[in-house]
């Protein structure tokens, strides 16, 4: 049997409007980069499985606790009795009401300090009352 | 006086190369990129004066001691142990409450890997009790 040959169509990829892609790349790229930005203190998180993800960072209170026993929200060092006057600040923000406190606590800080922590928090109560434990994923 | 007339040159910018400048920004970007999402345990803490009174048999306890040593129930159990056990145990009574207590001296650690496992298990009614002291 006898195959007519095609004809040898042009084959080439357009390469005029790539600069306008790779723009549009690199402006998507540059406007959702967040350089690593830490507010906080140095702490290690434990590690969990069954994990959720926290919604946005706009609406969200983050409290570091280390084993020493210090507390800081956005970037200052904070009394314990002091947070549930900051929470209640924060919850009538008018540009980004609190939503849910993260806690990010060290592993190795004591449950006695973390329920006096979780006692100011009940203290301000509505949406303070939300809390996340942050934690890291667990290696299977 | 005269002024030679400078020749005119093509006044045009190079655009070749525009791509690989975009190229190089582009892939900078890609690699700081760092979409990191906070992840963690949701839980919901109890308003303020709030006291539930619920019928003892619809309670499990679970205590935590500052070794990091969990008792069960009346039983003592390793850790990885509790989701197992609870989810037996839900699936005997749906109603059933966790009453989680710890020790003053307890590891936040061994607090998060608890409450890891009863969520696992799907053990939505938790209850934080107030560390001994």
């Amino acid at each position: 049997m006898k195959f007519t040959k095609k004809s040898k169509a042009e084959a080439g990829i357009p390469t005029a409007s790539m600069p306008d892609i790779i723009f549009m790349l690199l402006i998507f790229f540059m406007v959702t980069t967040v350089f690593k930005e830490f507010r906080g203190i140095p702490v290690r998180l434990p590690a969990a499985r069954k994990i959720e993800k926290l919604p946005g960072k706009r609406n969200v209170a983050y409290i570091y606790a280390d084993d020493r026993g210090r507390v800081s929200i956005d970037d200052k060092f904070v009394e314990i009795s002091e947070i549930s006057r900051i929470m209640y600040n924060k919850m009538n923000d008018e540009i980004a009401p609190l939503r849910v406190v993260s806690m990010k606590i060290d592993e190795r800080a004591n449950m006695g300090f973390v329920t006096k922590i979780q006692e100011e928090l009940r203290e301000a109560g509505g949406a303070a009352l939300n809390v996340n434990y942050s934690t890291k994923t667990a290696s299977k | 006086m005269l002024v030679e007339k400078r020749k005119k040159q093509p006044t045009e910018i190079p655009s070749s190369s525009l791509a690989d400048i975009a190229f190089l920004l582009l892939i900078f970007f890609l690699v700081t990129t760092t979409i990191d999402v906070d992840k963690g345990i949701g839980l919901v803490l109890p308003p303020k004066g709030e006291t539930k009174e619920v019928s003892k048999k619809n309670i499990l306890s679970l205590l935590v001691n500052a070794e990091g040593k969990v008792m069960l129930g009346d039983q003592v159990v390793d850790i990885p142990m509790i989701k197992s056990i609870i989810k037996r145990k839900l699936a005997e009574n749906d109603k059933l409450i966790v009453s989680v207590k710890t020790d003053a001296n307890t590891k936040y650690r061994y607090y998060i890997q608890v409450l890891d496992q009863l969520k696992q298990a799907n053990a939505t009614r938790i209850s934080i009790a107030e560390p001994e002291q």
